[in-house]
């Protein structure tokens, strides 16, 4: 065996560690108070994460030491068991914040949804390491869009919009193993196109969409076929009839409060009593901190409760407040560095599971970097997810902890066993 | 394969820098180049006032006034955001002493540095007034206006019970409740705590250096109108409550009447009773205290959670029983034989209305024997459960040995025996009629809260129905009102025993040989029976009642507590007085009320236990 500090990719691992750590010190500032000061004090929540984070190290330590053929070799029976236990969260779950994701064990709370994403990430990874595996099989489609599909619907059942969202980036895998580019650029235009449809009139929307569709045919096509004209008629009838089902869209199928939080981001609505006042509050804190900040443990805003979840979903915001541009730029490049690394480490990879597990690893981390930093600065529509490795909370600290040490395990063996 | 696409890791690697880039110009246009959010954090504290609305207004029956709001104000701070406080200064200004200040501050430390909490709590406009116009030296406190409860008379303290600051337990259970707050915690304040409460408003100031509120921030953008509770109308008379209240003033016991055709609460008094007002304001802590210690127990209400014998009022209740079960005829006689159970000299009952005119325990001994001893059955074990299962069911529909659903917390269900509840304690088949004869008289086992005495008084002024007892008359800006209590509950007991039974009630009071002569009201058709129950101290004396004999407009209970003397001797005048003072406005009888009034039973107050 090699010796271990070549073995391991320290890039990862020292990322890793300054996260959690820069983490931690927000969380303190976050819920600091007289009462509460020692720094090991199990009452407060910077306490008790303390201990989740000596859970974490074990439980790295652990799956370090572990041979990285059982994750291959267990892939579908740890996804099937998240499943089942996904079921049973749905009947035995504490409502918390409206959602029933989470299960009492002890005086612990557990969220099964976090460990979804990891074995989802298996389970793809292992189905699409087969040797028979190709995308532009139907059959493979169906497999691949059943194993994101169940744990996503059944983590959706349980009113966690913003964990369900995650398995988007289920999407990093398939389109690097070959998925058409076409299918995220559709998911972007539709995008584009719902937004668009709440903030301007649909008549005018769908007159722009037409001179698109004549602009591309006559200016950029160059040669016209028949096939041309009739797929892009196509494309045209579905925008359409996607703008005009916006609303009903909008107003039967999201909830409520969902409403609210994308009308009040695209400015069509302040209703700010409610959604509308926590990003703002959110804004004022990251926008006070300048370009220094105000200094360790000498936030304003966050720390006279201005913000609510500063510690759990919001906890960008004592960065922002505390640390200023410098601090938040720091950590938005982190979490850049560290989805960069795992892509080029993915690339290295040997096996086409160990590939496929670091795109997916890649994926899940970035959807929760990107919708939680996304909400924070105010540029996406409030949706609770955990910003990883740095919130507050258990349940995810060891989730996200199991799923990139998993990923450095298969690296640290890449040239095994092949 | 494997290679296939590799190309696309350096399009993932160039779209996550991208959205990296974008969250960085962000990051930056918020923190770098927009002053607008370093303005509204650094040159304004903000400060969340908490805007209370006031709590819905009780009225009575015909429109007067009971409980109002008094605007009062806390004194709030926020310790961390005390700077160069001149200590000396403030003491003299809001009038304590260095310790006390010392003291208060450390407890609110102790609370939270970050947050407000009360310092001084219940200060009244005229103190606010005289140090007004200092605060603004004092960085770090400011005001919080809250409103208080204000009595406008001293009665009906038991329904219209109090408010307090909430508990953890509150607070838990509803988000709507923040330390500090206040909540109905017995009454009708508890009762109807989520339509009296309103909606609480949210104002956001903008504060100045010198801890000024220098106006709303963002033009009220964020604010919350708060909207106020409903008032409640309630069916009290006002008038009838201080009344029995001033006649109950040094007695213990209680006073019930109620509308029988509605089932509105007229009247609903216990005594001792207390003036609500103690529990209001800074002093409420020391005058609970001394309430809950007192040995005659002020705070309880005995009206809805006494459980008493009920005494010789319940032969009423078998009278109609038995004629309905059809083991008695109304010309059913008896001769009163003193050797089966106790009684006075009187002339035998020939019918069921003289054995209520006078009240003969024997003819109830025999009238309840037919009921449980039906002869279906060899065994009289068999046969008495048979009976008793059958006068259970009855005496359930006549309102007792259940909890009546009025709207007032903390309801007692008194206790009708059942079959199992003897079998528990005699075992089976080891109890008969023999065993459980007194309850024919209303001792025994039975036990009755004075509501469910009243409700039949309503019952048999009704002949034959009662509408749940309540409280509530309407509600709120739109005079909503309760359906379940506009519902008749009727006991499948014919009218034409109710007829009976009411008419033996006249004669009580009217015919000689009745026990209630003392009940009686010039010019009024008063009905009633007497009881006398015995228990562990003196007797007491209990008096149901209504009036007129005809479409009847108030029914009454009294129970006054070991009077040492029977229903005719205390309980009865006060209901006659009652009924005249609601009836015709006013008591003429101006003697007999000042001796009823003035004059007290000797009533022992039970001894405090040694330790």
């Amino acid at each position: 065996m090699p010796p271990i500090n070549r073995k391991y990719d320290r890039q990862l691992i020292l990322l890793y560690i300054g996260l959690v750590l820069f983490g931690w010190i927000n969380i303190y500032a976050a819920t600091f108070s007289d009462a509460h000061a020692a720094v090991f004090d199990f009452d407060s929540q910077h306490g008790r994460q303390i201990i989740w984070i000596a859970l974490a190290a074990i439980t790295a330590f652990a799956v370090l030491k572990t041979d990285p053929r059982v994750f291959s070799t267990a892939a579908y029976i740890i996804y099937a068991a998240i499943i089942i236990l996904l079921v049973v969260t749905l009947f035995i779950a504490t409502v918390t914040k409206g959602a029933r994701s989470w299960i009492d064990i002890g005086p612990f709370k557990l969220q099964p949804s976090e460990f979804a994403k990891f074995a989802t990430a298996l389970a793809v990874a292992y189905s699409m390491g087969q040797i028979d595996f190709d995308i532009r099989q139907k059959r493979t489609w169906v497999t691949l869009a059943a194993l994101i599909g169940i744990p996503a619907a059944l983590v959706l059942l349980q009113h966690d919009t913003g964990s369900a969202l995650v398995f988007a980036g289920f999407l990093f895998p398939l389109f690097r193993e070959g998925l058409s580019p076409q299918i995220p650029i559709f998911g972007f235009i539709a995008v584009v196109l719902f937004v668009l449809a709440l903030l301007v009139n649909k008549f005018l929307l769908v007159g722009i969409i037409a001179l698109f569709c004549i602009a591309w045919l006559f200016i950029w096509l160059s040669k016209r076929t028949r096939k041309d004209y009739i797929a892009t008629f196509a494309a045209f009838v579905l925008c359409t009839v996607f703008t005009f089902s916006v609303d009903f869209a909008f107003n039967n199928i999201l909830e409520a409060h969902q409403r609210e939080r994308i009308e009040v981001l695209l400015g069509k609505s302040d209703d700010l009593k409610g959604a509308g006042y926590n990003v703002h509050q959110s804004k004022i804190a990251i926008g006070s901190g300048g370009l220094l900040g105000k200094g360790f443990l000498h936030g304003t805003i966050t720390k006279a409760d201005f913000v609510p979840e500063q510690e759990t979903d919001f906890i960008f915001c004592t960065v922002g407040e505390e640390w200023g541009f410098w601090g938040s730029a720091l950590v938005i490049g982190a979490y850049l560095l560290l989805l960069v690394r795992i892509i080029t480490v993915a690339e290295r990879q040997h096996s086409i599971f160990s590939r496929v597990y670091g795109y997916c690893v890649a994926g899940i981390l970035f959807m929760h970097f990107f919708i939680n930093i996304g909400m924070v600065i105010g540029l996406l529509p409030v949706i609770g997810i955990p910003l990883p490795f740095f919130s507050y909370g258990g349940s995810s600290l060891l989730a996200f902890t199991i799923l990139l040490f998993v990923f450095i395990r298969q690296d640290a063996s890449r040239t095994q066993g092949m | 394969m494997s290679r296939q696409y590799s190309n696309r890791a350096g399009i993932v690697k160039a779209f996550l820098i991208i959205i990296a880039a974008i969250f960085v110009v962000r990051v930056a246009s918020l923190q770098l180049f927009d002053r607008r959010y370093r303005d509204l954090a650094e040159k304004q504290a903000l400060r969340n006032v908490t805007q209370y609305p006031a709590r819905g207004l009780i009225y009575d029956r015909n429109g007067s006034l009971l409980v109002y709001n008094e605007a009062v104000y806390d004194l709030m701070v926020i310790p961390r955001m005390i700077k160069d406080l001149d200590t000396a200064a403030f003491c003299k200004a809001v009038g304590i002493s260095r310790e006390e200040f010392e003291a208060k501050l450390t407890a609110c430390r102790k609370y939270s540095s970050y947050s407000a909490s009360a310092f001084m709590k219940q200060i009244s406009k005229e103190e606010y007034g005289s140090w007004q116009n200092q605060l603004y030296r004092f960085k770090g406190f400011y005001i919080q206006k809250r409103t208080l409860r204000i009595y406008d008379k001293p009665i009906a303290a038991h329904v219209l019970g109090y408010i307090g600051e909430v508990n953890n337990n509150d607070i838990e259970r509803d988000s709507y409740y923040k330390q500090g707050d206040y909540i109905g915690k017995s009454g009708l304040e508890k009762q109807y705590e989520e339509l009296l409460r309103g909606i609480k408003g949210r104002k956001v100031m903008h504060v100045d250096v010198h801890n000024r509120e220098i106006g709303s921030y963002q033009n009220g953008h964020f604010d919350s109108v708060p909207v106020e509770g409903s008032n409640l109308y309630t069916t009290l008379d006002a008038r009838l409550q201080e009344y029995a209240e001033q006649l109950m003033a040094n007695k213990r016991g209680c006073v019930v009447a109620i509308e029988p055709s509605t089932g509105e609460v007229l009247t609903l008094a216990s005594a001792p009773a207390y003036d609500p007002n103690l529990l209001v304001g800074r002093k409420r802590g020391d005058n609970y205290k001394r309430l809950q210690e007192d040995l005659a127990k002020p705070l309880f209400n005995r009206a809805l959670q006494a459980q008493y014998p009920p005494g010789s009022i319940f032969k009423v209740a078998q009278a109609v029983t038995a004629l309905q079960m059809g083991v008695i005829t109304p010309s059913t006689g008896f001769v009163c034989d003193k050797s089966l159970v106790g009684c006075h000299n009187h002339p035998s009952a020939r019918s069921v209305q003289e054995a209520i005119k006078m009240s003969c325990n024997p003819y109830f001994y025999h009238v309840y024997k037919r009921i449980i001893q039906q002869g279906k059955f060899r065994s009289s074990a068999k046969d008495s459960q048979y009976g008793l299962t059958q006068w259970h069911d009855y005496m359930l529909r006549l309102g007792f040995g259940q909890r009546l659903p009025l709207d007032l917390p903390n309801v007692n269900k008194g206790n009708i025996p059942d079959t199992a509840y003897y079998n528990r304690w005699y075992g089976r088949d080891g109890w008969a009629f023999s065993t459980i004869y007194s309850n024919s008289i209303g001792q025994g086992e039975v036990e009755v809260v004075p509501i469910q005495m009243v409700n039949l008084a309503c019952i048999v002024a009704n002949r034959g129905y009662y509408c749940t007892p309540h409280l509530l008359r309407y509600y709120g800006p739109d005079s909503l009102q309760r359906q379940e209590f506009l519902e008749h509950h009727e006991t499948g007991i014919s009218r034409q025993w109710f007829d009976i039974a009411a008419h033996g009630m006249y004669d009580v009071v009217h015919e000689p040989g009745g026990t209630a002569h003392k009940a009686s009201v010039p010019g009024i058709a008063v009905c009633g029976k007497t009881g006398t129950a015995q228990n562990a101290g003196d007797d007491h004396s209990v008096f149901i009642a209504f009036a007129p004999l005809d479409n009847p407009v108030i029914a009454v209970a009294v129970y006054v507590e070991n009077a040492r003397g029977g229903g005719g001797s205390w309980a009865a005048p006060i209901a006659g007085l009652i009924i005249e003072k609601y009836i015709n406005g006013e008591v003429k009888r101006k003697d007999f009320e000042k001796h009823y009034r003035e004059v007290a039973p000797c009533q022992k107050l039970p001894l405090p236990r040694r330790h």
